[in-house]
């Protein structure tokens, strides 16, 4: 009698020889083979941003949800590297946290024998840099299963903006979210931008005012999003400004008393 | 280990293995490309809208590049293979040129080392059509085309990713005149091959993307067509349907 | 057979603290054809002096291009250079693939630098024979710094390496201001060439045979001006040779350049071998 359940219902060693732990790269004392990421496990919901004439606004909230579940509410997705480039991370949280560390360790690199600090990394480099970074781990078939917007100045000091996602694919707009975002959040960004390079005449305000709709847009729709959220606004000649603790304004809920079986309307 | 484990309908009730969802490494990013060799120049034209499924990420996105030594490339299908494979080919001609006393990377040697490049990923393909345009060692426009695996020719012209099966039959009509016959010859003498002028060319090319913007989903936005001369290159934009 | 106990390897210091293999090593810099640099605020520039084994030879290369914003000139053993300046390369194309920037010129100079002082401390390893004068233009604008085996680096406006060099470095010292004031590229090259030109022994001028220039800078890619290139820069100079042969050259030059130099450059021209046992008082010169 073998006294061991999780040795119930497999082939017999004594019939079958033991389990090849050479396959697949399993450990001796493990049971599984080697596995990487299937898919992600704690997770961030949308990130959004958006250009403007003297540079970038970047939000995302402070939500890390086990599926459904609302696990954490405190945590930040917003990544400063540097004086002036911001990473906003959605997707796993562990593999957001990776992230951090490697652009900490590429902080600390550069500053080592920059003795003049003139050679600082700008957005784009962090850009380009992650997106090297995602697609050599897809190509490991090993991803780091995130989306993330890139926020910044690039080599000639404009505004500069740019995306890249868990495959290395990255693309950028003037106005850019992830997730529930690109269906939820682009399209009132759109309304502001309607063209790539007219980000030119949009205001600092403007700007700010149509970040705070799609929060609240998202926050009415999005499931698992929250209304406490972070806020980076990176602008030209100005130390970059982190507003954490922020609440989604003038919520209005009035619409739900109309929906059949959530409000008072009766079946 | 010397006794292997034996497929048997015992290993179907292990209950603690994993039921796998593969991680697929592959997206579609839409968009398509165009080039046309003609007697002295060549062309190379791409969309400017990259999407993801239903969503359209950007407007504009460029796709065809200008990689030095007078050769234009494009990578079209999945975005992040197509950076990836001009990166490195834009990497190996700088080293060429080390290696080579600073000598121009002529047509066919870039066209057989983009082979080397598609071919080595053989087993883990770079999911792309790729094409590049520029000039041949004669002065002759010449475009070279691609399948993923990195079997390649020479052509006077092709059409390649999301709406490359509209736009080639329309190509083979109008730049090699396939089933167009002399008049009053009732069908039994080709019209002969001749060169478009660049004109007639930069024309074609903004009808088979306006037609294609105007079937396909995947296409529109933008369109930035390259121009190979001995002059150099020059880019031309034009913009497309945007719906 | 060794000139002293401390020498057998390049990691034992002697007891007065100096590690003789390494001063070996900055000599064979010496016995190498001088190049010079000088930068103004928006150029830096290279001359470099080749020379030929034979008369039916090639010119040694000197000056190598690293990538469009960055260049070295070399003295001492070529192919040491090589094996550098191909590290360099790798260096600022991965720099290029990762970053998509060009490798900033601190990073390149310390990236080669951390390479040479590993060597100082292995046993068994032998350190660079070669110096470097390592060109380049980045974010914080033009740099030019200087390479030595021993693994110290440091940045110069105007800086030398190679035989005879200290002739040249007399005049970059004496016009200085003038070269960093410099607008055009013309007037850098030609304080360059001039004081290049310092450095010839008696029977040599500067030909569009035996001379290299680079420069790079503001809106100019490292650019090499070799044979009938260099001729229009040569143009310009009012002598091509050495004028300090024709005077009485007494001058302000220290004891290991001069006449005896002279001598010994015609047997020995790619040699390697120290020609004397250093002194005490002539080791701390190397920066």
């Amino acid at each position: 009698m073998e006294h061991n359940p999780f040795k119930w219902g497999r082939p017999d060693d004594a019939v079958y020889g033991a389990y090849n732990h050479q396959i697949a790269e399993a450990g001796v004392n493990s049971l599984f083979p080697k596995m990487n990421t299937q898919n992600p496990i704690i997770t961030g919901t949308s990130v959004i941003g958006i250009k403007y004439k003297d540079g970038v606004i970047l939000a995302a909230d402070n939500m890390g949800s086990y599926g459904s579940l609302m696990r954490f509410s405190n945590v930040e997705r917003l990544l400063t590297i540097g004086e002036n480039t911001v990473v906003g991370v959605s997707g796993d949280i562990s593999d957001a946290q990776q992230l951090a560390r490697y652009l900490d360790s590429l902080e600390l690199q550069e500053n080592v024998y920059d003795n003049d600090g003139e050679n600082q990394l700008k957005a784009v480099n962090v850009h380009e840099y992650l997106t090297k970074l995602l697609y050599h781990r897809r190509s490991q078939m090993n991803p780091l299963w995130n989306a993330l917007i890139v926020g910044g100045f690039d080599e000639a000091g404009e505004p500069f903006m740019k995306s890249v996602d868990l495959l290395g694919v990255s693309f950028s707009s003037s106005t850019l979210a992830t997730g529930f975002g690109a269906h939820l959040a682009v399209p009132l960004l759109r309304q502001v931008i309607p063209e790539d390079k007219k980000y030119v005449d949009v205001t600092e305000e403007q700007a700010r005012k149509v970040i705070e709709d799609c929060m609240r847009v998202l926050f009415y729709r999005d499931a698992r999003s929250m209304d406490k959220y972070s806020m980076v606004t990176i602008k030209k000649g100005q130390e970059l400004k982190f507003e954490k603790d922020l609440v989604v304004k003038d919520q209005n809920w009035r619409f739900a008393q109309n929906i059949r079986g959530y409000g008072n309307a009766q079946q | 280990m010397s006794r292997t484990t034996v497929a048997s309908e015992y290993s179907a009730e292990i209950q603690s293995t994993p039921i796998e969802h593969r991680f697929n490494p592959y997206s579609d990013n839409g968009g398509t490309v165009l080039g046309i060799a003609g007697k002295d120049f060549a062309v190379l034209a791409g969309d400017t809208r990259h999407v993801t499924g239903y969503n359209i990420n950007s407007r504009y996105e460029p796709r065809v590049f200008d990689v030095g030594d007078n050769i234009v490339m494009t990578a079209n299908g999945f975005a992040a293979d197509g950076k990836a494979l001009i990166d490195r080919f834009k990497n190996q001609i700088k080293w060429y040129k080390f290696n080579n006393g600073g000598k121009k990377l002529e047509m066919q040697s870039a066209a057989r080392y983009i082979q080397q490049l598609l071919y080595g990923k053989r087993f883990f393909p770079y999911y792309v059509s790729t094409l590049i345009a520029g000039l041949d060692e004669e002065g002759r426009g010449a475009v070279y085309s691609y399948d993923p695996v990195g079997s390649y020719e020479r052509e006077q012209c092709r059409a390649g990713g999301a709406a490359a099966s509209l736009i080639m039959p329309f190509l083979d009509n109008q730049v090699n005149f396939k089933n167009q016959f002399i008049p009053g010859t009732d069908g039994k003498e080709k019209r002969p091959f001749e060169y478009l002028s660049l004109q007639e060319v930069i024309e074609l090319v903004k009808d088979a993307f306006n037609s294609a913007a105007e079937r396909h989903i995947h296409v529109g936005d933008g369109l930035e067509i390259l121009i190979v001369t001995k002059d150099g290159v020059r880019t031309e934009y034009s913009p497309l349907k945007r719906d | 057979m060794f000139r002293n106990n401390y020498d057998n390897d390049a990691i034992t210091y002697s007891p007065t603290g100096r590690l003789f293999q390494i001063e070996y090593a900055l000599e064979a810099i010496k016995q190498g054809s001088a190049a010079v640099g000088l930068t103004s605020k928006k150029h830096v520039v290279l001359c470099a002096l080749k020379r030929n084994a034979e008369e039916l030879g090639s010119y040694q290369k000197k000056i190598v291009t690293v990538d469009d914003h960055m260049g070295i000139a070399l003295s001492g053993l070529a192919p040491d250079a090589r094996v550098l300046s191909n590290f360099l390369r790798r260096e600022a194309m991965t720099s290029k693939m990762m970053f998509d920037r060009p490798l900033p010129v601190h990073q390149a100079v310390f990236s080669i630098a951390d390479k040479a002082q590993e060597n100082t401390q292995m046993y068994g390893q032998r350190p660079y024979g070669v110096g470097m004068l390592i060109a380049g233009y980045d974010d914080s604008g033009p740099h030019l710094y200087e390479f030595q085996p021993s693994g110290s680096v440091l940045e110069y406006y105007g800086a030398l390496i190679g035989a005879r060099s200290q002739a040249a470095r007399t005049y970059l010292e004496r016009n200085v201001d003038v070269i960093r004031e410099s607008e055009s590229v013309e007037a850098l090259i030609v304080h360059g060439l001039n004081a290049l030109r310092d450095t010839l022994s008696q029977d040599v001028e500067l030909t569009f045979k035996n001379t290299s220039v680079s420069v790079v800078g503001v809106d100019t890619k490292f650019t090499t001006y070799d044979n009938e290139d260099v001729q229009q820069w040569l143009d310009k100079l009012d002598s091509v040779s050495n004028q300090r042969n024709n005077d009485d050259g007494d001058d302000d030059d220290d004891g290991d350049d001069g006449d005896d130099d002279n001598k010994d450059d015609g047997e020995n021209k790619d040699g390697l071998e120290p020609t004397e046992v250093p002194e005490e008082d002539k080791m701390d010169t190397n920066e």
